[in-house]
């Protein structure tokens, strides 16, 4: 009652959603995606792509929060939207002696406070929706969310309230709670993130001390200056610009150093160079009286390299991250089975051999042998395919499968790190640890430069000797300085970090340039199947005969676990007696009096129920395309057909055939089964042949290493089965509706709906490796015209106060001006 | 003596002071997520007349028409 009145109250968000493409011409209220038609209800003002986006819808309605839409829509966020997910689960084990210890502190007050991981965090107005939860629960104090690592820090009264509640709360509003692990890292990184800041602000102060009394002394070069005054501006310049190179400028010596000892060429190196030269001269001249010092270019040079690094490491972030979420994957607390007791315990404290009890609805936490009970399992985690399985006694199961349908206990064989899970995440951690493949095009440059430019000055000291030792050496020294290459370090982090900001307005998420680099030429690119190139969920698609009908299939299939009822499931509150699940058969039950069977021909031939010829007829033709054909029977008789399945996006078709234009090797790489694969490649007019279905997790990984090198290799996925494939791949493509493991452990992530964001990918990369070119090519053109100058003897501390920072200047200019994604859209 | 004598390392002092104060905002945690108070600011408290849900546990509306 309560929720359906809300429901008319409310703005209707459909009308105000940007997208509204889909079968109907109809975007989900929640997520915006296109509605199927077999979720569409008659005359409802607000749509669902699903059953879970519609909990969830009802649940912020519900709950007096329809403001959550408004504030998406205003502050951009509903174009990263994704569908809502909700683990139904109890959180008990939150509430655990032992969770308390480990992840919980205590306050003196008595209150408790502890941070936890949130997956379907996605923009602002998550905050704002999050942060009420201190009105909707009693007892949580406070609830500040961190919106770019998804960490909600929380503080509450343990009298009034538990940390299951409000992790509950949380789930209702579609936010999966997660333990905060590795909290040792993230205090590390948070510290380096502090001294990389306070580097900048100490650079950029001096920098602007050092300019202001530079302008002073260029005045004074043209109107005169009074000499004290003169003395005293240089010894302020030295003063502040050798705190400068010292303090924050020491982390490019640092860098020199590294690379030298390593005996690699780095970018840093020659900086390091121009920045010692400089500073030395500076300072001998400013003792001797002369013009001659640097300091104003040299802090400059400090402040907008820290700018260009920072800008740097923020995007290689993502990869660290990735980590800590997929770990979130299997629970931290489980129930162990000691004769007739449970305990609650640490993942850790468990040894192979013990009993672990694992309610439906929940992830196994070890991989092990089931010893009691029998189910069906998600293993989609690793596997990709969206069907479960039945265990029995006896069967293997892994960490992170689902438990679906009823009650199991696995006797523990590997835990944490030796599970099969454990070891795709180490893969993962691996691979993104180690160093990137590729080296930026500036480091490329970077030992020729240093080369050229040592040469160069030692020419210039030869061709000037004849003037005298000190003429010689000064202008061998202004040519180090002055080609310094400011401009050369700038150009291609400039260049790939305005694309990545534009392209993040297009919804294409980019963590560093390499992989923009990576996509400009051609290469192979896998393309996962569920979820990538389809849809990726099981939802009714069809539906055929009598409507009302629906809310009776509903009522009886929200009693079942299995993911097929997940779909048809409705959450309405109808009496329904007499339940039997079948499994392998389907479901049977009394709703409204009447006695209603669903599932497969083989239930209805078994229950005596008859099958008209045109349900046989559209059943075999539902089959045939790919979905899973579900009878509906009342009473004697099938009355009704809902059709079930997963579809292609409705812009694969086309994108596959564009990226192949475009040269790209496009294949399937998935890890269903293989007759769906080769007739999904089929509809996509590719070469089933080179499309390959039942492929594992670490079979995946082989795949991509089996093509040639040389050879970019693109992985598009979705799974956390895909997941070490788009790490181990030179460029990993996480798309829309993905697991957010596998999102952080990609390299792009698109958020935007369907396929078709991945051409627009392609073609941006193409322009901003061309706009790194151009930037290159302008740097070191003016690093020729310094050259040449220097030699000339005409470079004097004014011109090189000018060229150095329009060098730069020009560099930005052409950055931002670059058009890497804006013309896009046609 | 011209005044910029005094003018100058004023100047400095003072500039020092403001890059300690940013040092010490920095190590306070304050610079830490730059992200999340920019929209926090954007976002009305009272936007809401917040219903708590009757029961806890109470997980689904449940539509009863």
């Amino acid at each position: 009652m309560k929720a359906r009145a809300q429901l008319t109250m409310a703005p209707d968000p459909s009308t105000t959603l940007p997208r509204s493409e889909g079968v109907e011409g109809v975007a989900c209220a929640h997520c915006s995606l296109p509605v199927p038609r077999g979720m569409f209800r008659e005359g409802e003002d607000a749509q669902y792509c699903c059953e879970s986006c519609r909990a969830v819808a009802e649940m912020i309605r519900g709950c007096g929060l329809d403001a959550f839409y408004r504030l998406r829509e205003a502050t951009g966020g509903t174009e990263d939207a994704r569908p809502a997910s909700r683990a139904g689960r109890a959180f008990e084990e939150l509430d655990a002696d032992s969770f308390r210890e480990l992840y919980c502190t205590e306050e003196p007050d008595g209150m408790r406070s502890c941070e936890l991981q949130l997956e379907g965090v996605h923009c602002a107005a998550c905050v704002w929706l999050v942060e009420r939860l201190p009105e909707l629960t009693r007892g949580v104090l406070s609830a500040r969310l961190e919106l770019g690592r998804a960490l909600v820090r929380l503080r509450w009264n343990p009298e009034q309230t538990t940390l299951s509640e409000i992790a509950r709360r949380l789930d209702g509003f579609g936010y999966i709670a997660h333990p905060a692990r590795a909290a040792g890292a993230r205090a590390a990184r948070r510290l380096e993130d502090r001294r990389a800041l306070i580097r900048i602000g100490v650079a950029g102060a001096c920098m602007g001390n050092v300019m202001l009394v530079s302008i002073a002394l260029y005045a004074g070069l043209f109107e005169g200056i009074e000499d004290s005054v003169r003395m005293l501006f240089h010894w302020v310049s030295v003063l502040v610009g050798i705190l400068a190179i010292a303090w924050p400028g020491s982390v490019f010596f640092r860098g020199a150093l590294a690379s030298a000892r390593r005996g690699a060429w780095h970018l840093d190196q020659p900086i390091a160079l121009g920045l010692s030269v400089g500073a030395v001269t500076g300072l001998i001249n400013a003792v001797r009286g002369s013009d001659d010092i640097y300091f104003d270019s040299l802090t400059m040079l400090v402040f907008l390299l820290l700018i260009g690094r920072w800008a740097r490491v923020r995007h290689q972030r993502g990869a660290v991250d990735s980590v800590e979420l997929l770990y979130a994957f299997t629970p931290r607390m489980v129930r162990v089975v000691e004769g007739e007791d449970r305990r609650s315990v640490p993942v850790e404290s468990v040894v192979p051999g013990s009993l672990v009890a694992v309610e439906p609805g929940e992830s196994i936490p070890v991989d092990g042998v089931v010893c009691d009970g029998s189910s069906s399992v998600d293993a989609s985690i690793l596997t990709g395919e969206a069907a479960p399985v039945r265990v029995e006694t006896g069967a293997s199961v892994t960490a992170g499968a689902v438990n679906i349908a009823s009650p199991i206990v696995v006797r523990a064989e590997a835990i944490g790190a030796e599970t099969r899970v454990g070891q795709i995440m180490r893969t993962i951690e691996r691979l993104a640890s180690g160093p990137t493949p590729i080296i930026g095009a500036a480091d490329r440059l970077a030992g020729w430069f240093v080369g050229t430019v040592l040469l160069l000055s030692g020419a210039c000291f030869g061709v000037w000797l004849h003037a005298g030792l000190e003429v010689a050496a000064s202008h061998a020294i202004a040519l180090l300085i002055i080609t310094c290459p400011c401009a050369l370090a700038l150009s291609t982090p400039l260049a790939t970090t305005v694309a990545i900001g534009r392209a993040a307005r297009r919804g294409l998420l980019v963590k560093g340039g390499d992989a923009l680099e990576s996509l400009a030429g051609g290469g192979v690119m896998f393309l996962d199947k569920t979820g990538t190139v389809t849809v990726g969920r099981f939802a009714l698609r069809d539906w055929t005969g009598d409507e009302a009908l629906r809310p009776l299939v509903g009522a009886l299939e929200t009693r079942s676990k299995h993911p097929i009822a997940r779909a048809l499931a409705t959450d309405d509150e109808m009496p329904v007696d007499d339940i039997e699940e079948r499994p392998g058969l389907g479901i049977t039950g009394i709703v409204d009096g009447q006695r209603l069977a669903l599932g497969s021909p083989a239930l209805m031939q078994h229950l005596g129920v008859e099958i008209p010829d045109w349900a046989t007829e559209a059943s075999d033709q539902a089959a045939a395309s790919g979905r899973t054909p579900v009878l509906i029977g009342v009473e004697e008789r099938v009355e009704a057909l809902a059709e079930l399945g997963d579809e292609l996006k409705s812009d694969a078709p086309e994108t596959v055939r564009a990226l192949a234009e475009r040269g790209w090797d496009v294949r399937l790489l998935s890890g269903d089964a293989p007759g769906v694969v080769a007739d999904t490649a089929r509809r996509l007019d590719l070469d089933a042949a080179n499309s390959l279905g039942g492929v594992s997790p670490e079979q995946k990984l082989d795949v991509i290493d089996s093509v040639a090198s040389g050879a970019t290799r693109v992985m598009v996925g979705d799974g956390v089965n895909d997941a070490a494939a788009l790490a181990r791949a030179d460029v990993g493509i996480g798309v829309r509706g993905g697991a957010e493991a596998c999102l952080s452990a990609s390299d792009v992530y698109i958020s935007a709906d369907g396929l078709g964001p991945l051409l627009t990918l392609v073609d941006g990369a193409k322009r901003t490796v061309r706009s790194i070119r151009l930037n290159l090519g302008v740097s070191l053109a003016y690093n020729s015209v310094a050259a040449v100058l220097a030699f000339a003897g005409l470079v004097s501390p004014l011109l090189g106060a000018v060229l150095m920072p329009l060098s730069s200047i020009t560099v930005v200019a052409l950055s931002v001006r670059a058009r890497t994604f804006q013309e896009a859209d046609s | 003596m011209s005044v910029i004598f005094i003018v100058l390392p004023l100047a400095l002092v003072l500039a020092a002071f403001a890059v300690w104060a940013f040092i010490w905002a920095v190590r306070t945690g304050q610079m830490d997520d730059t992200q999340t108070p920019g929209v926090r600011l954007l976002l009305d408290d009272d936007d809401a007349e917040v219903r708590r849900p009757v029961a806890p546990d109470d997980d689904a509306p449940t539509p009863s028409s």
